[in-house]
């Protein structure tokens, strides 16, 4: 059975592609059972693929004896997901922006740009080896300052 | 007796080769690589260049690795002198076309048969 909101959990797996099937199946009904729309559950099933693919890949060179930690929660306003691997991280900033000039004709890289286009918060811990990500149900509205001031 | 689920089908219409994805989803290593398997054997069975025309209208979701794939059929073709058009792309899977840019190196038509008339339209 699917609870109903919040939940917290965290789940260790290890670094082999198909260990992402037991991620997704332990997030995706969850995010359905609280009304998230198919564009919600669309966008965080590809930010958590490209996520686990760069932690297993990058971040435990697909050693299948190093473990992957997902911490997520889903409340009905929103879905937290942080991603641990252990590897030695990276910069984000060292990535290139795979959209320009001969970046575009390369076969990797594309990973973080989707996940951060998909994702209302995408942030990395000092280190690089862990990757947290939000996506709000109902995005926060910009505050309008003149419509305050004649309010 | 394990089941080899297929992957792609492939038709022959006029001098186009139609190769289209049967699976909902493309996602696992072990999947790609039997497309990328399936489909550089059709681009190198070919005689001469190729007019490769793949339609994704089964598709309704896939990953950044699927897009590298992609890239590399690409320049297998061109390597061969040889044409590739997109289709069927639903409007969820575009938009990760066009965030990613590759509207801008992949010639995308709505469906098989503007793909097919655009080949004609070149020769």
């Amino acid at each position: 059975m699917v609870l109903r909101t919040p939940i917290t959990r965290s789940i260790a797996v290890e670094s082999t592609p198909s260990a992402i099937n037991e991620v997704c199946r332990g997030i995706l009904p969850s995010l359905e059972a609280n009304n998230f729309s198919k564009e919600d559950i669309f966008a965080v099933h590809l930010a958590l693929e490209e996520a686990f693919v760069n932690a297993i890949k990058h971040g435990n060179k697909m050693k299948p004896g190093k473990e992957v930690k997902v911490d997520y929660s889903v409340s009905s306003d929103k879905v937290e997901i942080s991603i641990t691997d252990q590897g030695k991280g990276f910069d984000p900033e060292d990535i290139p922006d795979p959209r320009l000039g001969e970046n575009l004709y390369k076969n990797e890289g594309r990973g973080l740009l989707l996940m951060q286009s998909y994702m209302d918060v995408v942030e990395f811990n000092k280190s690089g080896n862990c990757v947290r990500m939000v996506r709000y149900k109902e995005k926060p509205r910009l505050v309008n300052p003149h419509k305050l001031e004649n309010a | 007796m394990v089941p080899i689920k297929p992957r792609i089908s492939v038709e022959y219409v006029d001098k186009a080769t139609i190769v289209t994805f049967t699976d909902e989803k493309i996602l696992e290593e072990k999947d790609l690589q039997a497309l990328q398997e399936s489909i550089m054997s059709v681009i190198e069975s070919a005689a001469g260049g190729i007019n490769m025309i793949l339609d994704f209208q089964n598709v309704q979701f896939l990953s950044s690795a699927v897009l590298g794939l992609l890239i590399r059929i690409s320049k297998k073709v061109y390597e061969q002198d040889g044409q590739l058009k997109l289709c069927g792309i639903a409007p969820k899977i575009y938009r990760i076309f066009k965030i990613t840019r590759l509207t801008k190196i992949f010639d995308i038509y709505q469906d098989v048969k503007s793909a097919v008339e655009s080949l004609a339209a070149a020769d």
